[in-house]
């Protein structure tokens, strides 16, 4: 009986320390919090699949959508801290959230820590194929020649197609009657057949139609000009310097993963983004990678902070 | 047509290497083994199979994607003829007669010609797809809000006016239905409407759960009420092949079905769902004898199964020639697809044409691995319904809980589903039927957005709906089914739509 009691108590002793050490000694649990098959969902999955050799250990995407990814994130959040749910929030669901729902749950800036940018999509401003306008200043020139005539259409209220929109309009200093769609599919097929004028949206939904000539694209709002879309202006050299968003998406585990854990998932996924066939597959979303001095959870921690105050003026003013 | 053949002995030069032929049996096996799970619809099925299709190159995980795609969806219509349960929108309508069928132990002749009337669309549809996907997508682009609204209503009121038994009842689930698909979060605004403050309804009450509790839990819970008659029927199973007075009933049915199926299946939103409705209203109304329908009609499977199916495959066209998915199920193909390097629109065809005509090839390979796969698993799943129901019960209660736990990993859920079960009995002792209340919670989720829609566009004016011709003629239709309805030497022969 003694000798049981030895052998557990040592046992127990042990089981702390090495935990750490020989983390993961289990499959990690990725949530996130949007559909199978979305923009986030297809980083979260190409990042997860390098991260997963480097940890020796599967890392299994959870799909739990809602509330504009509030739910899945809320869940994450009061997950266990222990190194086995981590998460892949976004811009939406760390930046813009606090703004849009009242009842969150769970504070960006408090309740996690960050363990590394990941991969974003840059915001495309595109309008109909017949928009009277052959650039971003005529078109901004139309748009507020003719507030009352001009649709602008959006996937739903929190989508990044929303909220990136208010932006513009808010730094266009317009407001044009917005039509709600329940996602970026429905909203662009209305574009293309020209029901609706213009819309943001993410890079990765639209640079088909914008090759195939269906709608017309004036600018993309990233620092640099996408490989996949290389006609396509930036703000900047269009004229609109300060319109700069890129939908991001950043890996965040609950708040009190010990810190040795949180370091090994930033190098597994700083390994997975120098990863030369990951890093193709993610360009050829049209994404950008964060750069050196972006990498790593501090850069990420700072980085929501800022997200957060600039989104919530905006959109709570657009209310 | 020599560049028709030339691409279509392309796609098959694709999709006949022993690879793709072997990816897409291992697609339709997986697909039906997971479709079949009570609840688990083609896109909780891709969802949980997507992982395993990274490994292969893109053409090959696309052609096992596509299998387990119709996989999930015979599968789907397996669980309503078998257990009364409808995985998905458009088996609502294959529960109405394919249970019955299965009740009067011709289960076996009901997922036969599931299974032919299935292959056969499926096949049609491909054709369609090759030949004529490019111009089609015009037909998408001619509707817009005003149109969608239109047609959706158009659907409404054919339920009405077909509805027999007490026209009152059948409107008051139609307009619980819509009353039903506006919880959630509103779209324009962003509140929450009708969610009582539970978080968990924030996105509104999930299709699955609904139907499931409805049909399924509510179903097991009469069932329970008097175990004899259901210990009778699973006496009597009957053959296992349809007969050739079945084949002979099925033709027409079928290839009507095929043809509504096919065409609404192009149109943008969801207009896949209304194939099976319309094509089960058409099948009644031109019937000798309508009041056949709800007791085991097998024109009420076969027309139904055929439109399911021709409707999920040109649901692709939009897809595969503009990129724009035309529903849940399709946007998650393109993320497949786009996980897999390849960003779907016209530009596929001409640059990477040895996949997109093998992915047309391999559609209709899919179609034929199904048959093959399920017409001798018929015999299996008949031989479940011998299976005494106080075993089988726990069982079915079981898997529905894994398949509505599984789509979107959430036990509130499961929760919601058993409310729905009580509010199905309910209504079931109440004399109400369900299905009605199911179409008006499909179609009113959409027909809300799109009146909506139509309406912003229109800065608030109504006559936008009769002002554009195509929605004109949609809404014109609607009335004068109504004004039938009304004529009483009409009424008397009004059929039926739902009857259990």
């Amino acid at each position: 009986m003694k000798k049981t009691i030895l052998a557990l108590a040592s046992v127990a002793a042990l089981a702390g320390p090495v935990q750490a050490q020989t983390y993961p000694a289990r499959p990690v649990t990725m949530v996130v919090p949007f559909a199978a098959g979305g923009p986030t969902d297809i980083v979260a999955r190409i990042v997860a699949e390098h991260m997963s050799k480097t940890l020796g250990q599967q890392i299994v995407v959870e799909n739990v959508a809602g509330a504009g990814g509030t739910t899945g994130i809320t869940r994450a959040a009061q997950s266990k801290n222990d190194g086995y749910t981590i998460m892949m929030g976004h811009m939406g669901t760390h930046g813009a959230a606090p703004a849009l729902y009242a009842n969150l749950k769970y504070d960006p800036t408090k309740d996690f820590e960050p363990v590394g940018m990941a991969a974003g999509t840059p915001i495309l401003i595109v309008a109909k194929k017949a928009f009277p306008a052959n650039n971003l200043k005529e078109m901004i020139a139309y748009l507020k020649a003719n507030p009352d005539k001009v649709n602008q259409a959006h996937a739903g209220i929190g989508a990044v197609s929303h909220m990136t929109c208010v932006l513009f309009n808010s730094q266009v200093g317009i407001k044009p009657t917005a039509v709600p769609y329940s996602g970026t599919g429905p909203a662009l097929n209305d574009l293309v057949s020209g029901q609706v004028d213009y819309m943001c949206d993410q890079i990765v939904n639209l640079v088909t139609q914008i090759k195939a000539g269906s709608i017309r694209a004036y600018a993309i709002a990233s620092a640099e000009r996408s490989p996949a879309l290389p006609d396509v202006p930036t703000t900047k050299e269009a004229g609109m310097p300060e319109y700069e968003v890129t939908a991001w998406n950043a890996i965040f585990a609950p708040k009190g993963t010990p810190k040795e854990i949180v370091t090994a998932l930033s190098s597994a996924l700083d390994k997975a983004l120098d990863d030369a066939p990951t890093k193709a597959r993610l360009l050829e979303l049209g994404g950008v990678l964060p750069s050196a001095k972006e990498r790593g959870g501090e850069w990420l921690g700072a980085f929501v902070v800022k997200e957060v105050a600039r989104w919530t003026p905006v959109l709570q003013a657009s209310k | 047509m020599e560049a028709f053949l030339g691409n279509l002995s392309l796609g098959f030069g694709v999709a006949l290497t022993l690879n793709n032929i072997f990816l897409c049996f291992i697609g339709c096996m997986v697909g039906t083994l997971i479709g079949v799970l009570p609840g688990v619809g083609p896109i909780a099925t891709i969802a949980m199979l997507l992982p395993i299709t990274f490994g292969f190159d893109p053409t090959g995980a696309l052609i096992m994607l596509a299998g387990i795609y119709y996989g999930a969806q015979y599968g789907g219509s397996t669980t309503a003829i078998l257990v009364n349960i409808p995985g998905e929108a458009t088996s609502v309508v294959t529960v109405l007669d394919g249970h019955q069928m299965a009740k009067q132990g011709r289960a076996g002749v009901a997922l036969g010609m599931a299974a032919i009337g299935s292959f056969f669309a499926g096949t049609v549809a491909t054709l369609l797809i090759a030949a004529l996907g490019q111009p089609l997508t015009k037909l998408a682009q001619l509707f817009g809000p005003a149109e969608y609204f239109s047609l959706m209503i158009m659907g409404l009121v054919f339920a009405v006016v077909l509805a027999r038994g007490s026209i009152l009842k059948a409107i008051c689930m139609i307009l619980m239905g819509l009353l039903l698909a506006t919880v959630g979060t509103d779209l324009e605004t962003g509140q929450e409407r009708l969610t009582l403050g539970i978080q968990d309804l924030s996105d509104g009450v999930d299709f699955a759960v609904l139907a499931m509790g409805i049909f399924g839990f509510a179903e097991i819970v009469r069932n329970l009420e008097n175990p004899e008659t259901r210990d009778v029927v699973r006496a009597a199973i009957g053959r296992l092949w349809p007969g050739k007075d079945d084949f002979r009933q099925s033709y027409f049915p079928i290839l009507r079905g095929t043809i509504v199926g096919a065409v609404l299946g192009i149109l943008p939103g969801n207009g896949a769902v209304l194939g099976p409705f319309a094509s089960y209203t058409i099948e009644k109304k031109i019937a000798k004898d309508a009041r056949r329908f709800g007791r085991g009609a097998i024109e009420g499977v076969a027309g139904p199964e055929a439109a399911n199916n021709a409707g999920a495959q040109t649901a692709f066209i939009p897809l595969l020639t503009l990129g724009i998915p035309p529903n849940a199920v399709m946007a998650l193909m393109v993320g497949a697809m786009t996980i897999h390097g390849i960003i779907p629109g016209p530009q596929v065809m001409t640059k990477n044409p040895e996949l997109f005509w093998g992915m047309i090839a391999s559609m209709w390979l899919g179609n034929l691995m199904l048959l093959v796969i399920n017409l001798p698993l018929i015999g299996l799943w008949v031989k479940l319904l011998q299976v005494p129901y106080r075993l089988m019960f726990p069982a079915i209660m079981i898997f529905c809980c894994i398949g509505i736990y599984s789509i979107n990993n959430s036990t509130s859920d499961v929760l919601f589903t058993a409310f729905f079960g009580l509010v199905g009995y309910s209504l079931l002792k109440l004399g109400f039927e369900p299905a009605p209340m199911l179409l008006g919670f499909v179609l009113g989720k959409l027909m809300e957005e799109k009146l909506r829609q139509a309406l912003i566009l229109s800065r608030g004016s109504f006559a936008t709906f009769v002002e554009r011709p195509v929605s004109g003629v949609l809404l014109g239709v609607a009335v004068i089914m109504l004004l039938i309805a009304l004529v009483p030497s009409v009424r008397k022969g009004r059929d039926v739509v739902f009857t259990e």
